[in-house]
């Protein structure tokens, strides 16, 4: 092809796309600048734009929650513990239905691609979950989405992908079943489990739906749930009375300390992201483009 | 371990031909059982957490009582069903559902197509990375953060308002608005994913034959014309797909973490849908289990017949569909 100048078509396409961007960003740095805000500089500068101050009286007052130190080592739990297992599972389950040799393999296909199509809903899941004694446990943030089907789809049609050659060379090396998913499939598929493990933890890291349902227990409550708690306490809108009263009994920048939560949530997103986020580009063009 | 298997019977092929058949299921199963065992925790999960329930939906026709659990509960017929269709706010929830799941594929639909297009256009490779990774980022972003981010933007003394005021304007606070609220709905989505759903396109146009572009421009086919002629047919096959996903999601499944986060009962008129209705009246109005789990059923019920016969219609058309 030709090398092209810019022309004003690629001037405007520039412009659209800085303009979606700043629309992107502004949510977010208006997060950075009001938890670093206070009461008295917030009250002079209208509109808030810039940071006026940088005051770290938010984080300090959340860090001195032990209820925001509990949530966050749940919901760290949560994401190492449910990762690990999401990912032993759904990878054993995926490879398994990936063997075309697997008697039975279609019925199991179908089984398991039904639960896509069709749900029992909200109601006898909990239900079931109650009577698994799961209440108040942090395992009913971890069991009832061990699996996700569409993963499994993806990652099955990834390894259907792969050469039949490798795998006939181990076997032909006395490798059994098993060994050839750990040391010859899993070796070669590091990018490719890196994505679907990113997914995953993101998953588990903005769980709140499962807490919501299950944990009544204030020590059990995980990351997502405590902000959440804590809008409905700060939410300056819906609740002028609380909303005074927190700012007299804490003297302190509403906003600045639910901004602080907010930003501390979404640190471990903001660091891993740009590293992974390559990888999840060509993790969903392979499981999308095959079959 | 297959060919082995294969090359030792075949001496004996012709002497016992049905033992033999039964006998090479029982092989096949012998011989794979690692394979077996590997995939039981899976199947267990299956059946626990999908199957299980699925079986718990007796319950619609059922009045649940806390003392006898699913099973042993009383049978009441189609009672809880009627009991819905006589419900006025079930009704609203329906309807609400419908106009939510249309507006996102009228409004949002595209857009993730018209941006995937155009950042194609991009030739400087790095910018284009850049622009990706922030579109991409706020999909990572779970609705309750956004929704404590979104409900201070838009409080009365928030960002949004305060530039408002300042410029002599009208305070804005769709959150609270029933006027505002389902656009809110729209765009705020529109926002968090249009980033993310563009990639399924990207993708896509990696398989697009790069001799058709110069063949075209040899035709004197201007840039918006390689666009409109070759970029998006070369991806309609995934517009497809993405459509009956879109369409078989008309009962809003992926819409209740964002309007759960966001509504508030100023706006429950306009807002509520089937998921928020049924997380509403089991679990906050404590409304008899066998009545939302019936409101469940038909909302999974309606799901099934939509995305069939969205498959169905774009087979019909000539495309490949999900199944």
């Amino acid at each position: 092809m030709k090398k092209r100048k810019n022309t004003k078509f690629d001037i405007l396409l520039y412009f659209i796309f800085i303009v979606l961007c700043i629309l992107i960003l502004i949510p977010f740095y208006n997060v950075v600048i009001l938890s670093v805000a206070n009461t008295i500089t917030y009250a002079k500068h209208t509109p808030y734009i810039l940071p006026f101050t940088v005051d770290f009286s938010g984080f300090k007052e959340i860090l001195k929650d032990p209820f925001f130190i509990k949530s966050l080592s749940v919901t760290l739990f949560v994401t190492i513990v449910g990762t690990t297992l999401n990912m032993i599972f759904s990878t054993l389950t995926a490879y398994v239905i990936s063997r075309r040799k697997l008697l039975g393999r279609k019925f199991i296909l179908n089984f398991i691609i039904f639960t896509m199509l069709f749900s029992g809903g909200t109601v006898p899941i909990y239900l079931i979950v109650t009577k698994l004694g799961l209440l108040n446990s942090i395992w009913s943030m971890i069991l009832p989405c061990l699996l996700n089907t569409y993963y499994i789809i993806i990652m099955k049609n990834y390894f259907q992908s792969l050469p039949r050659s490798l795998e006939e060379a181990a076997i032909i090396d006395g490798a059994n079943d098993l060994q050839v998913l750990t040391r010859v499939y899993l070796p070669i598929s590091k990018p490719f489990m890196a994505t679907f493990a990113l997914f995953y933890s993101v998953e588990r890291w903005n769980e709140w739906w499962h807490a919501y349902l299950y944990i009544s227990d204030k020590n059990l409550k995980p990351l997502q749930i405590y902000l959440k708690d804590l809008l409905v306490v700060y939410d300056s809108q819906l609740a002028p009375q609380l909303k005074s009263l927190a700012e007299s009994q804490m003297k302190i920048f509403p906003q600045s300390v639910q901004m602080s939560t907010i930003l501390i949530t979404m640190i471990p997103i903001i660091c891993l992201y740009p590293f992974v986020q390559k990888y999840f580009v060509k993790g969903v063009m392979m499981g999308s483009l095959k079959e | 371990m297959d060919i082995d298997s294969k090359s030792l019977k075949k001496p004996k092929e012709r002497e016992v031909v049905k033992i033999k058949k039964e006998s090479s299921i029982i092989r096949s199963i012998k011989n794979n059982w690692i394979l077996y065992l590997m995939i039981l925790p899976g199947i267990l999960w299956y059946i626990i957490f999908c199957y299980a329930p699925m079986g718990g939906t007796i319950l619609a026709f059922k009045s649940y009582r806390y003392d006898m659990g699913i099973l042993k509960s009383p049978w009441v017929g189609l009672e809880n069903f009627r009991n819905m269709f006589r419900d006025r706010a079930f009704i609203q929830a329906f309807k609400n559902t419908i106009i939510f799941s249309l507006g996102k594929l009228l409004f949002h639909f595209p857009v993730p197509i018209i941006v995937a297009i155009l950042l194609n256009e991009i030739k400087n490779i790095r910018l284009k990375k850049i622009f990706q990774t922030i579109f991409t980022f706020p999909h990572f972003i779970s609705w309750v953060v956004l929704a404590s981010i979104f409900t201070n933007l838009f409080s009365s003394n928030g960002l949004i308002n305060q530039v408002l005021i300042n410029n002599g304007f009208k305070i804005f606070s769709p959150l609270i608005t029933p006027d505002g609220f389902r656009g809110f709905i729209w765009i705020s989505n529109i926002w968090k994913e249009f980033g993310w759903d563009s990639i399924i396109y990207m993708a896509a146009f990696t398989s697009i034959d790069p001799g058709l572009y110069e063949a075209a421009e040899i035709d004197g086919a201007g840039r918006l014309g390689k666009m409109i002629y070759i970029t998006l047919p070369g991806i309609k096959h995934i517009i497809a797909i993405m459509l009956i996903l879109e369409v078989g999601n008309i009962m809003g499944g992926a819409s209740f973490n964002q309007i759960f986060n966001l509504y508030s009962p100023p706006v429950y008129g306009v807002a509520d849908i089937i998921d928020t209705f049924v997380q509403r009246y089991t679990f906050e109005m404590g409304v008899n289990f066998g009545y939302t789990t019936a409101v469940g059923l038909f909302k999974s019920i309606i799901g099934v017949i939509m995305i069939t016969l969205a498959n169905r219609l774009i087979v019909k058309t000539g495309e490949q569909g999900l199944f």
